[in-house]
């Protein structure tokens, strides 16, 4: 075979300990270029912290972290940001009062220009790069779910729940990042709801480029449609990686879900 | 544009009366009156059809209020009174504009703003008894030790955040007053003079006269306060427009979104802490050289307080909602003293039943719009 797959993102020996509590275990773990990860694991086995310690939020105890080689153990949550890595929120971080746009532009925030002199002063300009930014965000909206981009200039407190996670996701893509992570997108969304936006994610997916994606999510039908390959986690360790059906066969999954008879 | 003007004139001659008013009756009558009025305006929906016209015109207010300033100005050519509370409501508000900054968009709430000012007054006053350094320089050099001094908060308020970070500038504001109070070559508590504004060889605390009418020597420091609020308006304004304005309402409501994509935290709050900072000094320096006088008693926390409580009264991050907030607290408090210590009760009733009424203040933010009359690329 000569698709040697190559890691685009790689965790080795990944601990973080918060006091006596530790969330993640010597986690050791690679994500593929252009692959659906699945995450699993029941409620409070280090899911999200290691979202947290990639994306710059939590500085590891120890171990490390690299994405496309380079070591991000480190780095702020900006520095990351500026590798072309972008996230969702298990509860919504949307500003409410701001627009559509708004919440979508700051997504893009490292192509805009935030010189003091060039906002204030060189209006001209700036509504050009204005203009190209709401188009930019007018095409993504339109791309992913066309009844959004009429909302464009609408505060965001206005739109259903369902509108809001596709906002949240909106701004994670605009900046047309190399790996998205997605934490628990079904959360406080109907079964056919989180259906429907995963299905808007893909299509971005085919029509854009195909970026990596961690996927964090209970519902495990979707992570049937939507991986290739899962790794689930319980107490910060990693008890069990493979396919859908390999993971849901696992006895040391079934003993951390169920318990042990 | 019928609407807008019908209002323009009668609020500008409602402002005429009340700052002319001397009887309690004019003063008592008129407070009722903008009752009656704001109370018939609810029911007619007023607000909601102001703002649609202004909507359509968006540069009206801009020109009503340059306009309704010098008209107020020269209806009042020779009353000193009347045009100290006029510039003082300007100063007020270049102040304000400040405030809004940090408070509105990056979301530091400033208790020490008087502290700021205070330091602009102070710095006023050295350079312009001790130095031949030209007055509007001195302006200039007002807002940035203000600036300067204010950045040794810097560090304690990005460490704290909400409530905390208010601590931290009340205590600097007390601290202010009382090394103000202790120190002696700064004047102690009974303070130091200042000499007037000197612009281009011109003594402006000097009277003049025009075409036989004597004009108060507070015309050109209105005239100065005029630009000066301009200025900042325009600088906020732009600011609030702008992928600026954005990254620091990302940061108040969000600091962990924020960073998350990319935005500089710590920078947006250094930013707009300096930046308030600097109008505020700047303003201060100019109302030291009006009053000709500065002393600690002048740059007290109550007074901090006066300049958060017309931030929040005007509708907190709304640049427009400053200015009819200054003149209500400045001049309300004035023109009520016929009712000697109750002035404050009444006043106090005042801004409470305002806030009961329009919990977001007089003119809540509105959505942004980065051009408004013109979305842009829009889609439709």
């Amino acid at each position: 075979m000569s698709q040697a797959k190559k890691q685009i993102l790689a965790a080795t020996n990944l601990t973080m300990r918060f006091g006596g509590v530790t969330a993640l275990d010597s986690l050791s773990m690679h994500v593929n270029e252009g692959e659906v990860l699945g995450l699993l694991g029941p409620n409070g086995s280090g899911k999200t912290t290691f979202f947290n310690v990639i994306t710059g939020l939590y500085r590891a105890t120890s171990g490390n972290v690299t994405f496309r080689g380079k070591d991000l153990t480190d780095a702020s949550a900006q520095e990351v940001y500026r590798e072309a890595i972008t996230r969702t929120f298990q509860r919504s971080r949307l500003s409410l009062p701001l627009t559509v746009f708004d919440n979508i532009a700051i997504g893009d925030n490292r192509r805009l220009n935030t010189g003091l002199l060039f906002n204030l002063f060189r209006r001209k300009e700036f509504k050009q790069e204005y203009d190209r930014e709401v188009d930019q965000v007018n095409q993504l909206l339109l791309t992913f779910n066309p009844k959004l981009a009429n909302k464009i200039f609408e505060p965001v407190a206005s739109l259903a729940m369902i509108d809001r996670r596709r906002i949240e996701i909106c701004r994670a893509l605009i900046s047309e990042p190399d790996l998205l992570l997605l934490d628990e997108p079904s959360a406080g969304m109907t079964h056919d709801e989180t259906v429907e936006v995963m299905d808007d994610i893909l299509q971005v997916r085919s029509k854009i480029k195909p970026f990596t994606i961690i996927l964090i999510e209970h519902e495990m039908s979707l992570i049937q449609r939507m991986t290739e390959r899962c790794i689930v986690l319980n107490y910060g360790k990693k008890i069990a990686e493979g396919t859908y059906d390999e993971i849901v066969n696992s006895p040391e999954v079934q003993v951390a879900y169920l318990g042990q008879e | 544009m019928k609407l807008l003007i019908s209002t323009f004139i009668l609020g500008l001659l409602y402002s005429i009366l009340l700052l002319g008013s001397e009887s309690q009756a004019e003063v008592g009558g008129l407070v009722i009156l903008a009752f009656i009025v704001s109370l018939l305006g609810k029911k007619m929906g007023l607000m909601d059809r102001l703002a649609s016209a202004v909507q359509e015109f968006p540069k009206f207010p801009a020109y009503a209020t340059v306009a309704g300033v010098l008209i107020t100005m020269v209806v009042f050519h020779n009353s000193h009174f009347a045009l100290l509370m006029l510039a003082t409501v300007l100063i007020y508000s270049i102040v304000c504009l400040g405030l809004n900054i940090q408070f509105g968009y990056v979301g530091i709430v400033n208790f020490a703003g008087a502290a700021f000012f205070g330091i602009g007054s102070y710095t006023a006053a050295i350079l312009a008894t001790h130095t031949a350094v030209p007055h509007l320089v001195i302006l200039l050099l007002a807002a940035c030790v203000s600036a300067l001094i204010g950045s040794i908060l810097i560090y304690p308020v990005l460490r704290t955040r909400g409530h905390y970070a208010a601590l931290v500038t009340i205590a600097f504001g007390i601290l202010f007053r009382n090394f103000l109070e202790v120190n002696d070559t700064l004047g102690g508590p009974q303070g130091m003079k200042i000499p007037p504004l000197n612009l281009f060889g011109w003594n402006l605390s000097n009277g003049i006269e025009i075409l036989g009418h004597e004009i108060s020597f507070y015309i050109p420091y209105l005239l100065v306060a005029l630009i000066l609020l301009i200025l900042s308006f325009t600088i906020t304004r732009n600011l609030e427009r702008s992928w600026i304005g954005l990254s620091m309402d990302m940061v108040r409501t969000d600091e962990i979104a924020a960073s998350t994509y990319g935005v500089n935290v710590a920078h947006w709050k250094i930013v707009a802490f300096t930046l308030g900072n600097l109008i505020a000094g700047m303003a201060g320096a100019l109302y030291g050289m009006m009053t000709a006088y500065v002393a600690p008693n002048n740059f007290t926390f109550a007074d901090s307080l006066i300049l958060v409580s017309i931030v929040i009264l005007g509708g907190i991050g709304n640049p427009w909602g400053i200015i009819p907030a200054a003149a209500i607290v400045v001049i309300l408090p004035e023109k009520l003293q016929f009712i000697q210590e109750y002035r404050f009760l009444l006043y106090a009733i005042v801004v409470i039943l305002i806030l009961l009424f329009r919990p977001d203040g007089l003119l809540p933010r509105r959505i942004r719009e980065y051009f408004p009359g013109n979305k842009g690329g829009d889609p439709k």
